[in-house]
Formats: C-alpha cells, structure tokens, sequence
C-alpha cells in the first residue's frame, strides 16, 4: 500500500479565541512495507498527524491519498479507510472493555462486518501475533493480564482487522525494561509476518534508529526533517534545538568527538559503538 | 546514621476479587533511608515497587511488620497527618494530580489543607513555584501547560506542604525526553537543598543518578547498594527483567572483548571522560 500525505494543514478550535494551527503543509510518503518512526515533542503534532491517517480528523487543506484514493474526500467510507489503517492509541489497555481477551480482539472484525466465524479466527491469528498463548488466555478476562498483557491484547484487537498500515503511537510508554523490549519484538515481528507498513511514535531514540527505514521529526506542527535514521541523527544541534534527544550511543559518540576522540559520526546502535571503541582502544594499545 | 524512614521486615498484601488467597505485593522488605539521600527503587511492572511507596505515607498500612517516619509508626492514626506533612508523594500521571483551575491555586491548596495561615501560604506558593521554575506560569491554567511542566506544577504542590522527604512514584513515565529532563532536574535540585528523595523509576539512567539503588523483585529487595555496586550485578538485573545504563553495557561487551574498562562506570559522562583520558 502507498500513502501521500500532501499539503496537509489542521486548525483545532477554527474561529474560537481557542484556535491554534496544529499542522502546517505537511508533505510525506510511505512506501509498500516501510517502517516509518515520527519523532517530536509533545504537542508538536505528532498526534493530530496521525488521527488524519485513519480519518479521525479531517484536514483544513490538503490530501491523504491511499492507493491513489482521497481519504479526506466525502464520499469516503470510514470502514474501508479503518479496514486498510490501523490505529494503536497511547495506553491503549484503557479502551479493553470486554469479558474475554477473545470477545474482545474480535470486536473489531465483527464491526467490520465479518462473521462470527472469520472474527474468531482473525482474533486467534492476532492474538498468536502479538505473542500470547491463546489457549491459555483467550477465555480469560483481560483485566486480569498484567499490564504488558493487556497492552499486547489491545494490539491484538487492531491486528485482528488486519490492517496494511499499523500506525503505534507509543506503544511502549509506562512499560518496564523486560515489557519494553518484548512488545518492541512483536512488533518486528509483526512487521516481518504479515509484511504490513508500520508507523512508530516514540519518544525513545534508540528503538527509532533502530527499527526505522525512514524518520520524520515533528515541530510546532511541521515537518522538519525527513530522512534515514543516519541522516537524521546526524542533525545532533538541530535536533537539540528542538528538545529532542539522540539515541544514547549517537550521544556517548558526539561526547567524545566534542573532548577530541576522533570517532565516527555515523554510530547509532550500541553494535557500533563497541565496533567503533574497540578499534579505538586496541589501537592505542599497540601505539603504547 | 540520622534515619527518616525505617521500613521494618514489611509485608504488605491487597485482596484480589476473584481470588481467596491475598496478593502478597511485598514480601519482608526491610530497609532505612538515611536523612537527605536520594534512593531510586527500580523493579518490573508488578515487582512491589509502588504498594511499598504507599506503605510510606500510610496511604497503605503494613499487613505485618512496621514503617516508621521520623520514629513515628504509620500505623498510628493520631499520627496521620504529621506523618503525610513530613512524607510528600508525587505520582505518575499529573492529571490525576492536579486539582484547580490555576497554577497557584493547585499548588496552595496542600497548605490550605494543613490550615497554614493565608500569608504564609502566599509565601510558600510563591517560593515553591520559582523552585521548580514555574513562577511565569502561576496564573495558567493547568490543563494548558506541557505533561513536564504539569509534574512540576505536582511537585510544586508538595513542597508548599514542606515536606521533609518526596517519595515520586514513576513522575516521569508519562513525558517526552524534555520533559523527563526538567522533572529529574528539579529532583536533583530538592535533594541538594537537603530533602529525601524516593524514586520509583523504569528508567536506569535515572536510577544511576541517585546515590542509592534498589532493586525489587517479587515483593523482595534483590540488590540494595551504590549504582556502581548495582550496576555490576548486570546478569541479576537482566534476569529480573530490569536493564542496566547503557554505558555500563557498552562498558560489558568491550570487557568481554578483553578490554580493561573500570566496573565504576555507570554513566555517559565516566565512559566519555575514561576513554577521552586513555587515548591522550
């Protein structure tokens, strides 16, 4: 699936004393299968870009064109748009309201109009997809899952309408270490299963350049840069400009270069930097 | 030692509807906390972490064992409120925090509680917002502000109560980078001017910035000591599902390599200024 994201501009509270600009102009591709992460502060438009994405706001100007189809358009049906993007919420455990985890994953399908039959099956793939035992938790209420488990369920719920583009928007907010990395992992490999188009919004740099084929850093409700992970990190001053962060490998490597050691200025992932340091280290052992 | 808090052997179980048996959240947990140090606790989701921080303002009360502030035993009802004067807590979400529909407002409100006459409230709304450098913003309205600035407006609240020691239970969970920055400034301020500070937090680069860390796992202190100590103990903390700062990774996998790199090294800044030093 092909997404153009042209010209678009967004005004919350348009003619109230509350008005404020939330996106400006904002232009972008994704490509068939591409992993796309969003980066910015809070309220820099992150959000508002992404409820365009599945038709929960409708621009002031400008067009989202999926396989060459307006989604903004008026005649466009909400369930075709849902059924083809798939939008996972911040917290999104809070919006589990079933009895079961099964009932539950598959209100989506049946909303969409699925039989029963289809629904439960969908919901079964899903939730094997999202890494949970089903035999052991489909029957059981999912507000009894810890929080890592109910966050997995309600991904779940999403993938059950098997969505070609998976928007996440920081899924992975409030998890501890071991629950971060795990729906990190499904989410790789959700990516690498059902070769879908994923959008990651995250405030945590290192997962970005790490999983990332393609960066897009949000302020003030424009898009400021767009690029590879490489490419963007690069842009350490501007990117701090913005209050953004680089991932801490990118940061220990432009410490060092900023006290004289001469290292890279392409290291994003931790691999790098112990490539990078023990080149550095044993060379200047066989100097001495 | 001048001890403030003093845990003793706590256990501390909730009941659970559908089941009989009680859910033992923590498990003999024992510990002091010295008079103006900064501890971090860190454990998984469900480690125990945040059921032991309610058991210090007697928001819980042991199921055995004893919490003691300043002497005092939480579970004294006459000593309630000198007991949450003393112990301030800041929790994860500011929205659930925050009260009224103007910044000095919110932040008064605590002092109002504890009937502090109006001009002494004045005085401590006004020094406790430049304190978290808030001042600019006293007359917004909350709901208005950024989830950083929100937490300090938070903060804010417990030190016009002038607490003796903050317990922050995951403050910064729910902010961007920026955010989490200006929070873990403004603990780091607090603990200079003297307060105890208690940190619940998933994040180790945090923890490494306290000058005590401990480690809960299934109800039980795990690892208790300086971050370089508990930091060194890299395949304990994976194995309870925690991590470590990245740059005692990093610091591992080159000693792995046969490098020789100090086990002090916890933070950015050691390995930056170690490495810069050795190839001088």
């Amino acid at each position: 699936m092909q997404v153009e994201v042209k010209n678009l501009t967004h005004i919350y509270s348009e003619g109230t004393p509350y008005e404020s600009v939330a996106l400006t102009d904002v232009s972008f591709e994704i490509g068939e299968g591409e992993f796309v992460g969003i980066i910015g502060h809070t309220g820099s438009g992150k959000s508002t870009l992404i409820q365009h994405l599945n038709g929960l706001l409708k621009p002031k100007s400008g067009k989202i064109l999926v396989d060459g189809v307006d989604i903004t358009g008026k005649d466009v049906k909400m369930s075709d748009i849902r059924r083809k993007i798939g939008l996972v919420f911040q917290y999104p455990e809070y919006q589990l309201f079933e009895e079961t985890v099964r009932k539950d994953v598959a209100f989506g399908p049946l909303n969409l109009g699925l039989a029963q039959e289809e629904a439960e099956k969908r919901a079964e793939e899903a939730i094997r997809l999202v890494g949970l035992d089903y035999e052991e938790i489909a029957d059981r209420s999912p507000f009894e899952l810890s929080g890592g488990q109910k966050r997995r369920v309600a991904i779940a719920g999403v993938l059950a309408m098997q969505p070609e583009l998976l928007i996440l928007d920081e899924p992975t907010a409030g998890l501890d270490p071991k629950a971060h990395a795990d729906v990190l992992d499904m989410i790789v490999r959700i990516h690498e299963t059902s070769k879908n188009s994923i959008i990651l919004v995250s405030h945590n740099m290192g997962d970005i350049a790490r999983l990332s084929d393609k960066v897009l850093v949000m302020d003030r409700g424009r898009l400021i840069l767009t690029g590879t992970p490489s490419e963007v990190f690069r842009q350490a001053e501007l990117l701090e400009s913005l209050g953004l962060a680089l991932p801490p490998p990118a940061q220990m490597m432009r410490d060092l270069r900023a006290a004289g050691v001469p290292v890279s200025a392409d290291i994003l992932t931790i691999e790098e930097a112990e490539e990078e340091l023990y080149r550095l280290l044993t060379a200047a052992k066989t100097d001495n | 030692m001048d001890v403030i808090i003093e845990i003793d052997d706590l256990v501390s179980e909730y009941k659970k509807e559908d089941r009989l048996e009680p859910v033992r959240a923590v498990n003999h947990v024992s510990l002091k906390l010295r008079r103006g140090s900064f501890t971090a606790i860190i454990g998984r989701n469900g480690s125990g972490k945040s059921t032991l921080a309610k058991n210090i303002n007697a928001l819980l009360l042991p199921s055995s064992g004893a919490v003691y502030v300043k002497g005092l035993n939480t579970a004294d009802p006459e000593k309630l409120w000198e007991i949450r004067q003393c112990v301030g807590m800041v929790f994860q979400n500011p929205d659930n925090q925050l009260v009224s529909a103007v910044v000095e407002d919110d932040v008064a409100f605590g002092p109002e509680n504890l009937g502090v006459p109006p001009d002494e409230i004045r005085k401590r709304v006004d020094e406790s917002l430049l304190s978290v450098n808030m001042y600019e913003q006293r007359k917004k309205a909350p709901h208005l502000l950024s989830g950083g600035q929100k937490q300090r407006i938070a903060i804010a609240g417990v030190i016009a109560m002038r607490p003796e020691c903050i317990v922050l239970d995951e403050p910064t969970a729910m902010l961007d980078p920026q955010g989490r920055k200006e929070v873990m400034e403004i603990i780091g301020k607090l603990h200079r001017e003297g307060i105890t500070i208690l940190l619940i937090t998933h994040f180790m680069e945090e923890a490494a910035k306290a000058d005590r860390v401990v480690i809960l796992d299934e109800g039980r202190v795990v690892l208790d000591g300086t971050p370089a100590e508990v930091f060194r103990h890299r395949e304990e903390i994976r194995a309870v599902g925690l991590d470590v700062p990245f740059a005692v990774e990093l610091a591992h996998r080159l000693r792995k390599r046969g490098l020789e790199i100090p086990e002090n090294i916890i933070s950015t800044e050691e390995m930056v200024d170690y490495i810069a030093c050795r190839l001088k």
